[in-house]
């Protein structure tokens, strides 16, 4: 992966979406986070005019103690012939889940984004078929919200002051 | 063979259709041809798919969530049962994703000892999935005769880590202990002697007329459709398209082997056969290359926090156990951060997206299953084709359940 591409990449992004923001981590990976109304013009244009064919991932995270930005959908896109991978965040608020799909861009999106809505409970706007797709229809939550918690509650034995914290 | 019509009441107006309506099928959820638990409700005319609808789910363990109250080294476990065809390569592929995010220096041994054990996975992985194959045309010969040597694998497996499925083999910063002599003896033994089963199951299969009336044209697809539906590994290859994580991004001194990358030219069953012979023969290579040249040194790298002291340490000295205590119970410092990690499974890319806020366990971990992301393309893929091909797709496809429901 050579620094001169990575720039053009960048630069590219930069002047056609001002608003997104681009850093490059301690790990070599360069994230974009962007809003939710530019993400579909933002992987349109890296799809067709910087060569980003291969969506690798859609996953979703939770965050709930950064507020009004709770959740986050990230995209691992990759560009197979100058080998440069991207992940985008788009940050979105509990109140409002809202995506657009990209299932137009990429057919691949349609099962991820059901797995993203299925554990978050992220509306995917337009998608063809946004059901369940690992858990049960009939569940009414979304398991990966960190509002369910694995640990028992109410066990005392692992409290942190018995580690030093 | 004319175009098929369907009324808006889901009927055939088609005049050639065998009786003029359409039958719902249920493939699944089991069913000993899918080998695995995978429901598919097809639509069938006599014996012609016109639409598949998969549902998928069925041995869903919610490992994402379990990883979330895990300390690191506890995820290792259940990595072992996504892919549980070649458990190891998603071993390694978590530790060294840990070991992206902590910056560990490995050494050069560790890498190729790495590379035997991945290499000896994906030959596994690839004769279950080809044997059967086999077997779904009704060739079961081939199946018996390579499952033999898939069983002297995992006598191998055994051999390293005293495990054969699950075999949690490894730790982050490299092994828990040196490959034994025994170990080398029955790598050797395994070497020279594989390729004569292997010629025997080449020579029942890979030109075999019958076999080849088949599987050639039996659930294709382009390699624009296939890169769009996010297929890797072997069912990318077979459509032509060479993208190979080994090659592209290596990790594990892959760039210090020499091997071919076998692609395709269909993306039909017939070429994810060929394409997967042909790896098997190239992992061999690589084996070889790497036992030859397995550099002296450590087995582990220096990750005091995460890998454990030696026993007698332990017994002895007092930092030793202050480390055996804190690594066991997962409370060791770890960086805040995020990695994307991938290697090349048995199956394609298999990444790891790991957030971690400094924390004992992760705070996200996502897998990128391949089998999950090109199983969609299923559907699609036997439209328009007869069932028994049906069949034949999904085992040429090699989806597996463990990795496909996580």
């Amino acid at each position: 992966m050579e620094n001169s591409t990575i720039q053009d990449i960048t630069s590219s992004i930069e002047s056609k979406f001002p608003n997104c923001v681009i850093t490059t981590d301690s790990y070599g990976m360069s994230n974009i986070v962007c809003s939710r109304e530019s993400i579909i013009d933002l992987v349109g244009h890296l799809k067709h005019d910087l060569g980003f064919g291969f969506l690798t991932d859609i996953c979703g995270a939770h965050y709930p103690l950064s507020e009004n930005q709770e959740f986050q959908v990230v995209y691992h896109i990759h560009n197979l012939y100058k080998n440069v991978r991207l992940r985008l965040k788009v940050n979105l608020a509990t109140a409002d889940l809202a995506i657009p799909t990209m299932v137009n861009l990429f057919p691949a999106a349609n099962w991820m984004e059901r797995e993203t809505f299925d554990f978050y409970g992220i509306i995917f706007e337009g998608h063809p078929d946004l059901r369940r797709i690992l858990n049960m229809e009939d569940m009414d939550y979304h398991p990966l919200r960190k509002e369910y918690a694995l640990e028992d509650e109410t066990r005392s034995d692992k409290k942190d002051s018995f580690f030093g914290r | 063979m004319s175009e098929l019509k369907i009324n808006q009441n889901g009927q055939l107006t088609s005049l050639d259709t065998v009786d003029g309506e359409i039958a719902t099928l249920n493939l699944g959820p089991t069913h000993p041809a899918t080998h695995g638990i995978f429901q598919n409700i097809l639509k069938v005319d006599g014996e012609r798919i016109i639409s598949a609808e998969p549902t998928v789910g069925y041995i869903h363990r919610a490992f994402e969530k379990l990883a979330e109250r895990r300390p690191y080294q506890q995820v290792t476990p259940i990595t072992d049962r996504l892919n549980y065809c070649s458990s190891p390569i998603n071993n390694m592929g978590w530790h060294m994703t840990v070991e992206k995010l902590i910056g560990a220096e490995i050494p050069k041994r560790v890498d190729y000892m790495r590379v035997i054990v991945m290499e000896l996975a994906r030959i596994a992985d690839h004769l279950v999935c080809n044997s059967v194959i086999g077997v779904d045309t009704g060739a079961l010969t081939g199946f018996t005769y390579v499952f033999q040597e898939r069983e002297k694998i995992y006598d191998l497996f055994e051999e390293i880590c005293g495990a054969r499925l699950t075999t949690n083999v490894g730790r982050i910063g490299g092994f828990d202990r040196d490959f034994s002599p025994v170990f080398f003896q029955k790598l050797d033994k395994f070497l020279k002697e594989f390729h004569i089963i292997f010629d025997d199951f080449t020579n029942l299969l890979e030109r075999n007329r019958i076999f080849m009336d088949r599987v050639i044209g039996a659930g294709p697809i382009t390699g624009e459709r296939a890169l769009s539906y996010g297929f890797t590994g072997p069912n990318l290859r077979a459509a032509g398209v060479d993208y190979d994580i080994r090659v592209m991004n290596p990790y594990c001194s892959y760039q210090d082997f020499d091997f071919d990358v076998p692609i395709g030219k269909d993306g039909d069953t017939y070429d994810r056969f060929l394409v997967r012979q042909e790896e098997i023969r190239q992992s061999l290579r690589i084996i070889h290359q790497a036992k030859d040249n397995l550099p002296a040194g450590n087995y582990h790298g220096d990750v005091p926090s995460f890998f454990l002291p030696p026993k007698e340490e332990v017994y002895r000295s007092m930092e030793a156990l202050i480390y055996h205590f804190k690594i066991t119970m997962g409370e060791t410092p770890i960086p805040a951060g995020e990695v994307y990690h991938s290697v090349e499974g048995a199956n394609g890319e298999l990444g790891y997206y790991l957030v971690s806020d400094g924390g004992r366990t992760p705070y996200r971990l996502h897998f990128r299953r391949p089998c999950f992301i090109y199983y969609q393309a299923y559907p699609e893929m036997i439209k328009g084709s007869v069932l028994s091909d049906a069949i034949l797709t999904m085992s040429s496809m090699n989806v597996i359940a463990g990795e496909l429901d996580a």
